[in-house]
Parts: C-alpha cells; structure tokens; sequence
C-alpha cells in the first residue's frame, strides 16, 4: 500500500455451534449425513409447527460473549429475515436483528512480531443456518438438501478497525483459537463450520469518512480472505488512483484465478423487512447462568501464553505451537509435570509426538497418547537408560500397543549399554575396520569421531551410551598412536 | 414520516412487494390490494391515537412468558422419504428445483 490510501476492514464470521441438535428442533446437527435424513417439519418450514431454542446453543453463545469481552443483552428477541431462496424452505430466517445476544467486545490480535491491537467487536448473535444447494452443471436445476437448515449459527461482526490484509488473518486466527478452546465450534472451514465475508474501504490517509465499501464473498480459508483482501486493496486503489469511484457491491473470490469478480447484482435491493418471531418469546439471562457460563470459560489463550512464558522457560515460538491448540496444551503440561523436564517435554512434542501426529492425520487426542507414557520415556532418555534413539523407538511401539514404555525396552532389551566392559568389543571393532576415519581424527578432524560414534551406535544396535563411546574411542585411538 | 393514511401505497408499493414475495399480481390485484393496504394503514393512524406514554414497547404478545428452552437432546427426524413426500420434484433424496445460479 502506498501511504496515500488507508485500508479499512471489517469481517463477518459465522461459526456453527457444535450442538448435538438444531438450534429449534431435536434434529441431529452433524455434517455429511445424506441428503434430507436430518429434517423435520420444524426445520422442513411446516405450516403449525413451534420452533423452540436449543439452550445449549443459547449457552454456547454466551459463553462466547464473555470470551470476547462482549456486554450481554438482557432481553434478547429473535426477528425473521425475509427473504425468497431455495435453501430457505420458511422464506424467512430467524435471526437477531436490534437485540443480539452481545454486542461491544473487543480482541487483542497479535501480529507475527507479537505486536498486539486491540479490534472492536460489533455484536454477536444467534440465527439457524439455511440449506445447502448443488447446482446441475449440465441442467437448468438445482438440488436443495435441508440437513443444514437449523444449525446453530453465532454471526460475530468486528468493528471496521482492521488496517490491513495480514491483520485481517490474524483477527482470524486470534477468533478461531478462542472458539476452539471454548470447544463450542471445532472451526472446520472445510466443512462450512467456520465461514467468513470481509468488507473493505479505503480512503485518503487522515479522512475521517468511511469510503465506499466492498463485499467479499466465497472465502474458503483465511489465506482466500487475506489473498482476495489484499487483491481488492490494490484494485481499488488503482481505481482511486486513475480518478474512478468505487461502486458498493459484492465480489466472489476466485481462488483458482486469485481474482474478485463483481456478483451480478440481485433485482432491486435486499429489504429484509426485520420482524419479531412471534413464536419464540423473548429471553432473559439469568444471573445464574451468566455465573455458570463464565466459570465454564477455560484459561484462553492470551493468559496461557503470559503463564506458560512465565512457568515453563521456553522460547516465544515453542510456545506458540504448544498453546495453538487448548488439548496439546493440556497435555504438553500434563507432560512437563510428570517428566519434570519442561524443555524436553516440550522438544519431545513439537517433535516426534506432532510427526507421529501428522503421519496419522489426526490431533492429540486422536493420537490416543498417554501423557504418563511419554513422561516415562522421555525420564528414560533424560536420565540416560535408553539413547535418544532408542526413546523414539519405544514412542512408536507405544503407539502401536499402548504398552507400558518401561516394559518394552525390558523386552527389546534397549537399555542403553554405558558398561565399558560391553561396550569394548564394539568400539574395537569399529576401530578396525574404519581405519581411514580413524586416521582423519588422528590428523585432527574432530567431527571424524561423530561418525565413528555413529557406527558404534549402529554395531549396538542404538543401545550404546554415545557419550561413553566417544570417550572410550577417544582413549583406544589414543593408545593406537 | 407523517402519515396521512391517504395515497401512501401507491401501484409500485404494491408491486415491490409482491415483488419481493415472489407473487405475480394482475392488474385488478394490485388495485384490489392497493385499496386493502391502504386500509390497514388507516387502521394504524387510528391505533396511533391511544396514549403509550410509560408503556414499554412489546416485542411478544405474552409478555409475562419468557426463557422458554428445549434440552439439546435428540428427537427422531423423519424418513428422506417422508421429507420429500410433498415436494413436486425430487431426485435422488434432494428437493429438485430451477436453477438459481447462472453459469
């Protein structure tokens, strides 16, 4: 960006609340269930039927209000949203309209120096998710399957405070880790439980009023909303720059082409015609909930990573990757207690446990890991009774059988060997037949005998202590002379 | 806006909305729903006599019902075929309609 121009953002997030039900009726709400097996007449938009609020998803929210230092309303209302689509089988869509669930909150985000802002939080509120359509490529016809219909939707609205592209990704990545930790949205933008429309102005540097915005549609993950983001910045200030205005429209990204394309405008413009559901009666929070729901907001990541930096001595980075997800957390402190090895509990996760964890494509909890049973291995390898080697060795087996760690280097006998009396016979032989090696650490190249370390590791099959070996070969060499 | 109840829902009022409703209206209907619009506003002139002063907006009508919540619990839903049992086109468990999208 030239300093011409100043970047105004604003996002709209739509997260699905992970209910077992609908937001309105006992429907399952889960995704990829065939086509129009999760619907009722509730959610089906029935004549005579009473939708009736999940209290889960109303908790769910609020839990969410608090985590985002929102206000709380305290008569909240639903309104219907009228309007005519095929996904919609009511032709109206009950959401909130003057009265949402929360409104004036606010973010820290950091960006990746660690420079913090804090962004706005317009308001939150609930509504139920429409359909889902698959348009016919090679026939006039759409197909309309109503098993997302009812899913508990929290809108969260940022203030337009975001200045840039890249601020925009972090906003999104800062939101996303909150509402994982809160566990009342597992966030997959894959499968549409996490869905995002950017806006975005810009107006000469110092200008009070807001310029004329744009509306960013189809953002398929949070690179797609910092690419289109930053693809519409320089189209519009191209566009300035030649003497043109900005037209207030909605664009679609093209994530293949890396381009917005204006959305052909609808037939007049949208009117909502915002009414209060008649069916669904107002709501108070109660004191009582808003105790239980605020004690029921677990650590967030802002005061994790402030604690984590003051307990455990580790560097900013490590961190990071530990506290990106609340369960690797949990379990890296579970770990470094039981270890009483902060730093290598921490080596020991972000290393072989995340590879273990990536080859299987799933988390730590998928990965069905004892944090007892890596503690034991890692105090086996700190304390020197298997090499390192060996510790990733039993990790693996352990994986595999869930066999006590303890037990299975007694069975593959991977004690490592730090008996000089045992050790000799290798380290002998590999002094004889490496003589070229053992010549080059003669004439003085040190990091000869890393190698011959080596091959007495692969003669011992990993069980030699390799501090031990060094030494032992250092004194024969010696004696060779 | 001041509202004399008279000649406010003009022939293009009352094809917005129908418009936005989706309905094709002729001629007589519009004219036949002109007049009974009109009508409904004359009738909220009248309402707009009664003194409110000190008197909360309401949002519902039983005002003294509130925190009315379902458990997050299961219920069973209906078969695809039951779901789909009314609808005028269907194809392979999906409601089959004209295409909404442009290529």
């Amino acid at each position: 960006m030239s300093s011409k121009y100043e970047t105004v953002i604003g996002l709209e997030v739509h997260v699905q609340l992970d209910t077992e039900t609908k937001v309105f009726c006992g429907c399952r709400n889960a995704f990829g269930a065939e086509p129009n097996t999760q619907v009722c007449p509730v959610c089906l938009g029935q004549p005579g039927v009473l939708p009736v609020l999940n209290k889960k998803a109303f908790e769910f929210a609020i839990k969410v209000a608090f985590a985002l230092n929102c206000q709380v309303q305290k008569i909240i209302k639903f309104d219907r949203k009228n309007y005519y689509y095929p996904d919609l089988p009511k032709n109206y869509q009950i959401s909130q309209y003057d009265m949402p669930i929360a409104y004036n909150g606010k973010l820290n985000v950091s960006d990746e120096a660690g420079k913090v802002r804090e962004i706005g939080v317009t308001r939150a509120h609930l509504e139920e998710d429409a359909g889902k359509l698959i348009h016919d490529l090679s026939a006039p016809f759409s197909y309309v399957d109503l098993n997302r219909t009812g899913t508990p939707l929290l809108e969260i609205v940022s203030e337009p405070e975001i200045q840039s592209p890249e601020e925009a990704y972090h906003y999104l990545v800062t939101l996303k880790q909150i509402v994982k930790y809160l566990g009342v949205s597992d966030c997959n933008m894959e499968e549409g439980s996490l869905r995002c429309d950017a806006n975005i102005s810009l107006r000469e540097e110092g200008a009070k009023e807001l310029g004329v915005k744009v509306e960013i549609k189809n953002l398929n993950s949070f690179k797609a909303v910092r690419d289109s983001l930053l693809h519409e910045e320089e189209r519009q200030e191209d566009l300035l720059d030649e003497g043109g205005t900005i037209k207030q429209e909605t664009r679609l990204w093209n994530d293949s082409k890396n381009v917005t394309v204006s959305m052909r405008t609808k037939e007049g413009a949208q009117d909502y015609r915002y009414f209060p559901d008649p069916d669904l009666v107002p709501f108070e929070v109660e004191q009582e909930t808003i105790r239980e729901m605020k004690a029921d907001i677990p650590e967030l990541p802002e005061a994790k990573r402030k604690r984590f930096t003051k307990e455990y001595a580790l560097d900013e980075s490590d961190i990071e990757v530990l506290i990106a997800e609340k369960d690797t957390a949990d379990f890296y402190e579970q770990v470094a207690a039981k270890a009483g090895d902060a730093k290598a509990a921490c080596n020991w996760i972000k290393g072989e446990v995340m590879m273990h964890m990536n080859d299987r494509g799933t988390d730590i909890k998928g990965l069905g890991l004892d944090p007892e049973n890596l503690a034991r291995i890692i105090k086996m390898a700190v304390k020197g009774t298997i090499s390192g080697l060996s510790a990733k060795e039993v990790l693996k087996a352990n994986l595999e059988t869930g066999e006590d760690p303890v037990k299975i280097v007694k069975e593959k006998s991977l004690e490592q060997v730090s008996d000089e009396g045992t050790l000799d016979e290798a380290v002998t032989k590999v002094i004889e037949g490496n003589e070229r090696s053992v010549n080059d650490f003669k004439s003085g190249k040190e990091n000869a005998l890393s190698f011959l370390v080596g091959q007495v590791m692969k003669e011992t099959r990993g069980k030699a202590n390799p501090k031990l070996a060094g030494e032992m070969l250092r004194k024969k060499i010696a004696e060779t002379r | 806006m001041e509202n004399t109840g008279k000649n406010i829902i003009t022939k293009e009022t009352v094809e917005y909305v129908a418009r936005l409703s989706r309905l094709s209206l002729d001629e007589s209907e519009t004219d036949r729903f002109r007049g009974q619009l009109e009508g409904i506003l004359d009738y909220i002139e009248q309402l707009k006599e009664v003194d409110t002063e000190g008197t909360l907006p309401t949002t519902h009508v039983l005002p003294s019902m509130k925190n009315v919540f379902r458990e997050d619990k299961l219920t069973p839903s209906l078969s695809n075929d039951d779901a789909l049992a009314n609808a005028p086109s269907k194809k392979d468990g999906f409601f089959k309609v004209p295409r909404v999208i442009k290529d």
